[in-house]
């Protein structure tokens, strides 16, 4: 491949050195220079890799940032903890004021104010009460094994979390912004569910064959974007949007096909996967729970593994980190971009397995209901490491399966999660905010820049002076 | 010593007998193209004829209907690219640059070709083009308001993945705030400042606390897309009549302009929405590579440090220049509830804002190029529509997918090259 | 319009990065800031202009106190600045860059870019200029492009020009055309700030010298001072200007290159047609201003260029179209010119940089899994073999001082046996103690029988270390001298002549002299 006709005179490279190396260089340079400011300021404590320098900007550029990473992690547990509960009283109050006994109580607000703060209490707290039996413990429950059906009701919502958060999360170790795990989950899917309902195999095998296939067309899907920026200096995160659209309308076109409908029956939703595809249910059948979460928990620990102890793992770090010096160690970097695509598509392929044979059984265009984009949010929550996205991803899990059982029983809308969820990663990503909210002092006198974020400093005496 | 010596090298300077590297890209591309039209669109062209109907039969101005013959039209338009890749070829043998009319009248023919083709091949070769283009212009409305806020965005240096929450939220905003009014205007006004919220939040955290913006831009998406869905089934749908019925703007007709066959209906039988879109696109493009605001933020996009060292206040600009991005991408949302249908329903944008984003790379970062590209993505979407009615060979997805497609390969550089912004994404950090 | 800095201080956290500078300029002035690289000259420029705020301290204007809340408020003032990395928008026109900040508007905001370009052509012909403000910025040689800096500032009526390290990217013939500038505008009656590390440019344009040493004024001096005066002025100590070395033994030639040729993106031949050979243990030094094609040169070698024709062998065996990981299996070792962007990952730990294009071997790795206890204990040996200082091997690398960090990448290149060794600017940004560390390093690496081949732009660096001498001027060789050539030979040479013509030229000048 070489460059276009109508490229500018900027010195861009092209085939193996994707981005214009001198963008790229510039940009981690400038990243360098600013950690190595914030080392100096903040007394030399550096944070650890975080999205890595090329993973902002958008087309031609490339841009460091590694800020919200950075901050998840060095921010300490007190900010993550503040911004959960912090989210969570936003949320209520939002439950509360539009509830329909505190609308009712506040017309007569000034003369008897406690009604509607005690209206506005029950709304919420029975709300996330609601929450916490659907997705913990139901103290109502007349067996034991109902009070824990709602912590393996969690389990199972988290088990594509965690295996797309796995996705996101490697990726974004890699450098590289996978926004598209919603499409590879769908083609993760649409893969496993072909050959779960296609091929009628002994049982063992075919679950086996039914994985083995949704990994690969997660990996594919994925691993197609990694080419694409790997050849041409494209830019990921419009790669993966645009991929999450084109798989969706790629999977509804499979479903408007004979090959993937139901005999007799034209509806987009393909037929049962055979008994022999499914993952048996881990805790007998009167649970949902099955094993697709044991998957999920090997597959961490593969991730943990992969990304902190292995060659693969390092260089793959490396690029996130800086892929100019990974270069110029004999890292090939296209290939880590391939490679980290590949495997990113193929965790979330996983997440497609655990919907199709796991809890739906069946292929339909909302198999992946919205598990890719949560999953960004589960790995930007555990701070782009195996096992806290892991942790993340049995949260947000626990907030999905009680938010059903919540506007089942209070009525309280289960879009509620998602913006509980949204507040919670903003507010980690912003430490000043919540350190400013809660009147926290900020960490290090020397960082009192404005908004708490890098003091000015001396970006050009480390060069020049 | 020379005279030549007040060049440094390796900078610009250029030697004159140097070969450019070729590319042999777009002459290999077009060639594809040609020769996959070639056997479709010519060779498997359908053989009967095709009909364009300009005017509706009570029009001021009736224009007779346009009858070509499908075959006719595909081997004209196939080897008039087969012609524009052999140029191609020879350009870049020559090492020369390709002139940039190859590709745009390359893809011209395509689009005649392949809609001559698909509407020939349906079971009534008989389209409305007057009705396509105008659909396909209503569909574009909001992806170009969408497109426009983005460039507004970008051209500062802020990465806006938020157009989606935007128009969510405008919207959503529209439909409350026209329903509790009655008037469609108020409606069109609280759009504005739904859109402003969700770029305040933006630019708070992006600017002021350099979170990532491409994370506080899908975080964001999904803010807006849980606020607005909990809302709606938690008040709008207890009460729709009082909550959820906004009146739709009027649509406001040019006399005599708009009884122009074709045009007319395009340019001049719009509500205010549409209007306000024309007078954005032209009036951003003006100000943007004409006006002091503009030069400033086209400064602050691409090289802010050289900006702020001039003395602009480089997040001033962009602090500005997201929250008129809300402004404009709001007033697109309220397009959902106000002029497309009387009444918000959940998460209704369903994605215009991505291909918004979509259009503006498309469109390489210029309004104008955005707002043709945001027509080409309209009409693909219009034209599947009309297609499952009339009957066609190609399934309906893959037009859906189209806009989607184009924009893989624009910013993977296939067909031109997109040129971000330098600083796009990149917060601005003094000192 | 006279300028006076009061006890400036600047301090970013717990580093003082000046420390109560005193500082008057006079009207009509060309007044030196003298110093090495990290002094804190930058820093002090930065505060004057408003781009940071002192901690401590006062600017007088003509006797009277100002605050610069911004950069506006110092043009303002009447002070203008070329920085050293230009400050211009690559994509604008230069009436554009001229423009941005102080625009003059028409009706509406609308831009009235004819004016600019009028006061452009105005200043331009004043001086001699030659810049049209219709190109745009990114095409224009980087000569050029310092113009186009200065009319920014001139356009904005400044007394006080501050030129940061203005000579960096400069041949020596524009650096005489801009001491010529200079000159010109003195005679006008503006005042200069004149910020650069090299003596001989300090000297002969200054009329007054002030040397800046660890953020403190140290001392001012006479424009007839001594060059060693002022150097140990600067350094702080009175300094060796040679490195005792052994006279080279020179091996076999092992390394080869052939017709080689880089072309950019753009098609320019950046390395143009260079044919050399570097013998087992001799030090070639490549010298030229930067920009003229090393970078280019050293990556091409390493597989990290693309489009690169010709023929580079390493001991008989081709090195072109390897991968880089093969060049660095064969024995080649590179400290890159840009440690921080190329020669290290910040974020990663002192111990991970020390193998970081040897984790996958053994026994750093065993098949993919790795094994860090190893690479721990190679860490801790070469931090006390090479001096790192540093709080632990696990502390990340991007927290060391410059001179550290390029410990680190040595450290990391000499831990494997050599075929060739290459160092591109070794000692740029690095401490003087650290440099005389690296220089032995790296005479040693030569005295044990590696070929080495040296970059660097500073000719005291080439001068003291090379065995013979090649120098690049737009990509192409203009000759190889042996190491004991004169600076005037090179400096001829860098400008474009041919390498037997400067001696000839230099040897004719002398002649006439004596």
């Amino acid at each position: 491949m070489s460059p276009q006709d109508d490229r500018p005179a900027s010195p861009a490279t092209d085939g193996d050195a994707p981005l214009s190396r001198r963008e790229a260089k510039e940009a981690a340079r400038q990243d360098e220079v600013r950690r190595e400011n914030a080392a100096e300021t903040a007394g030399g404590e550096l944070p650890p890799p975080a999205v890595p320098p090329t993973a902002t900007g958008l087309g031609g550029g490339t841009s460091p940032e590694s800020t919200l990473l950075q901050r998840i992690m060095t921010g300490n547990a007190l900010v993550a903890f503040l911004s959960v509960v912090l989210s969570l009283v936003l949320g209520g109050l939002l439950i509360a004021i539009t509830d329909e006994d505190v609308a009712r109580a506040s017309s007569y607000f000034f003369s008897r104010p406690q009604d509607t703060l005690a209206a506005a209490w029950t709304a919420a707290s029975s709300a996330y009460i609601a929450l916490f039996q659907g997705s913990v413990f139901n103290f109502q429950g007349e067996t034991f094994a109902r009070m824990i059906y709602p912590l393996t009701q969690t389990l199972t919502v988290a088990t594509p979390l965690i295996c797309a958060g796995l996705g996101v999360a490697l990726a974004f170790r890699a450098g590289l912004f996978n926004i598209g795990a919603q499409g590879q989950i769908l083609i993760g899917a649409t893969f496993a569910g072909w050959v779960g309902f296609t091929l009628h195999l002994p049982a063992g095998i075919h679950l086996l064959l039914v994985i083995l296939a949704g990994m690969v067309g997660g990996a594919i899907w994925a691993g197609i974007v990694g080419l694409l920026k790997a050849r041409t200096g494209a830019h990921e995160v419009i790669l993966t949007i645009m991929f999450n659209y084109i798989a969706v309308n790629l999977v509804l076109y499979f479903l408007s096909t004979p090959a993937f409908q139901r005999p007799g029956s034209t509806n987009p939703i393909s037929p049962q996967l055979d008994a022999t595809a499914l993952y048996p249910p881990l805790l007998g059948a009167g649970f949902r729970l099955h094993w697709g979460f044991v998957v999920a928990v090997l597959a961490t620990f593969f991730v943990a593994w992969l990304l902190n102890r292995s060659t693969v793992g390092f260089e793959l770090r490396a690029i996130g980190a800086n892929s100019s010096a990974a270069r110029t160690a004999g890292i090939n970097v296209s290939k880590g971009y391939i490679l980290a695509m590949a495997i990113a598509g193929a965790l979330a392929g996983l997440a497609g397995v655990a919907q199709v044979s796991g809890t739906e059984k069946v292929l339909t265009s909302g198999v992946a209901a919205s598990f890719g984009f949560d999953a960004i949010t589960v790995a930007l929550l555990g701070r782009s490491t195996p096992w806290g996205t892991f942790a993340a991803g049995i949260l947000f899990g626990a907030f999905r399966a009680g938010g059903v059982t919540m506007q089942a029983s209070t009525g309280t809308s289960i879009d509620i999660v998602l913006v509980v969820q949204s507040l919670i990663v903003l507010f980690i990503a912003a430490p000043p905010l919540v350190r400013a909210l809660f009147r926290l002092p900020a960490p290090g006198a020397s960082r009192a820049g404005k908004g708490g974020s890098t003091t000015r400093t001396p970006a050009s005496t480390g060069a020049a002076a | 010593m020379s005279t030549a010596t007040t060049e440094a090298p390796a900078h610009g300077a250029r030697d004159g007998g140097d070969a450019r590297v070729r590319s042999w890209k777009t002459p290999i591309i077009l060639a594809v193209v040609a020769l996959f039209s070639l056997l479709v669109f010519a060779i498997g062209a359908p053989a009967n004829d095709v009909t364009f109907r300009l005017s509706e039969d009570g029009d001021a101005i009736v224009l007779p209907p346009l009858v070509v013959s499908a075959p006719v039209v595909g081997w004209i338009a196939a080897l008039g690219m087969i012609a524009l890749a052999v140029i191609a070829f020879l350009r870049t043998r020559s090492a020369r640059k390709v002139p940039t009319w190859v590709p745009a009248v390359f893809a011209v023919l395509f689009l005649i070709a392949f809609l001559t083709w698909v509407v020939g091949s349906a079971r009534t070769p008989n389209v409305a083009l007057y009705g396509l283009l105008a659909g396909s212009v209503t569909l574009a409305v909001p992806l170009i308001f969408g497109s426009l806020s983005g460039i507004l965005c970008e051209r500062s240096g802020v990465v806006n993945i938020a157009i989606e929450g935007q128009l969510l939220f405008g919207a959503f905003a529209a439909a409350v705030a026209g329903s509790l009014s009655g008037n469609a205007f108020v409606g069109l006004f609280a759009a504005a400042v739904a859109g402003v919220l969700v770029s305040l939040v933006l630019a708070v955290f992006s600017i002021r606390y350099v979170v990532n913006q491409v994370i506080v831009g899908v975080v964001l998406n999904v803010l807006v897309s849980g606020l607005t869905g909990f809302l709606f089934s938690a008040v709008l749908t207890e009460d729709p009549e009082r909550w959820n019925s906004p009146p739709r703007l009027p649509i406001i007709e040019i006399p005599l302009l708009s009884d122009l066959p074709v045009i007319g209906p395009i340019l001049f039988e719009q509500t205010i929405v549409g209007y306000l879109m024309y007078v954005a696109v032209a009036v951003i493009y003006v100000e943007l590579f004409h006006s002091r605001w503009g030069l400033r933020t086209r400064a602050v996009g691409e090289h802010p440090k050289a900006a702020d060292t001039l003395g602009v206040n480089v997040n001033r600009v962009r602090f500005t220049n997201v929250l008129l991005a809300g402004v404009v991408a709001g007033i697109g949302g309220s397009f959902f509830t106000l002029v497309a249908v009387s009444g918000f329903g959940r998460d209704m944008t369903a994605g215009a804002g991505y291909i918004a984003l979509a259009a503006m790379i498309f469109g390489r970062w210029n309004p104008i190029g955005a707002f043709f590209a945001a027509l080409l993505f309209g009409f693909a979407t219009n034209l599947s529509n009309v297609l499952s009615l009339l009957g066609t060979p190609v399934p309906d997805q893959f037009l859906r997918m189209l806009p989607y497609v184009v924009t893989v390969f624009a910013v993977a550089g296939l067909v031109g090259r997109s040129r971000a912004p330098g600083a796009s994404g990149i917060p601005y950090i003094k000192g | 319009m006279k300028l006076e800095l009061i006890g400036i201080t600047k301090r970013f956290g717990s580093l003082v990065a000046n420390d109560s500078i005193d500082l008057v300029v006079e009207p009509g002035q060309v007044h030196s800031l003298l110093g090495e690289n990290g002094a804190g000259k930058s820093t002090l420029m930065n505060v004057l202009y408003g781009l940071y705020d002192p901690t401590e301290g006062e600017i007088l204007v003509d006797d009277k106190p100002v605050t610069f809340k911004g950069p506006g408020d110092a043009m303002a003032a009447g002070i203008g600045m070329v920085h050293q990395h230009f400050m211009l928008v690559p994509v604008f026109t230069v009436a554009e860059n001229v423009a941005l900040g102080n625009e003059a508007t028409k009706a509406g905001g609308m831009l009235d870019l004819q004016k600019t370009r009028t006061r452009i052509r105005q200043i331009s012909d004043q001086y001699g200029f030659d810049v049209d403000p219709d190109a745009v910025v990114e095409d224009l040689p980087v000569g050029v492009q310092q113009r186009v800096e200065i009319i920014k500032a001139l356009v904005r009526d400044a007394e006080v020009l501050i030129l940061d390290e203005p000579t960096a990217v400069l041949t020596p013939k524009e650096t005489d055309e801009l001491l010529g500038i200079m000159g010109q505008l003195k005679a006008d009656g503006k005042s200069i700030v004149f910020i650069s590390h090299k003596l001989r440019e300090v000297k002969a344009v200054s009329d007054v010298i002030t040397v800046i040493r660890r953020g403190k004024v140290v001392g001012t001096a006479d424009p007839d001072a001594s060059t060693t005066e002022l150097a140990s002025l600067m350094v702080g100590r009175s300094v060796s200007l040679t490195l005792d070395k052994k006279p080279a033994t020179p091996g076999e030639v092992t390394f080869r290159v052939r017709d080689l040729t880089v072309q950019a993106a753009n098609g320019q031949r950046v390395v143009d047609g260079l044919s050399f050979e570097v013998a087992q243990g001799e030090i070639l030094a490549i010298a030229g201003v930067q920009g003229n094609g090393q970078t280019e040169l050293t990556e091409a070698i390493m597989g990290l260029q693309d489009h690169v024709t010709g023929s580079i062998t390493l001991g008989g065996e081709e090195l072109l179209g390897r991968s880089v990981k093969d060049v660095i299996r064969a024995g080649v070792g590179f400290v890159p010119e840009d440690r921080s962007v190329d020669g290290l990952v910040g974020t990663f730990s002192v111990a991970d940089n020390l193998v970081l294009n040897r984790y996958d071997d053994d026994p750093f790795a065993r098949g993919l899994s790795m094994s860090p206890a190893v690479i721990e204990k190679n860490a801790e040996e070469k931090i006390a073999e090479y001096d790192i200082r540093t709080q632990s091997a696990s502390a990340a690398a991007g927290t060391l001082s410059g001179g550290n960090q390029q410990k680190v990448v040595m450290a990391r290149e000499f831990s494997r046996p050599l075929e060739l060794f290459i160092a591109s600017q070794p000692t740029r940004g690095v401490d003087v103690g650290s440099i005389e560390f690296l220089h032995r390093r790296i005479v040693a690496e030569r005295d044990g029988g590696t070929p080495v081949i040296i970059v660097s732009t500073e000719l005291d660096e080439v001068l003291e270390l090379a065995d013979r001498i090649a120098v690049l001027y737009r990509g192409r060789l203009m000759g190889i001298v042996p190491g004991t050539a004169s600076r005037d030979v090179l400096g001829l040479m860098m400008a474009g002549m041919a390498g037997d013509e400067a001696l000839a030229q230099v040897h004719d000048v002398q002649g006439g002299n004596l």
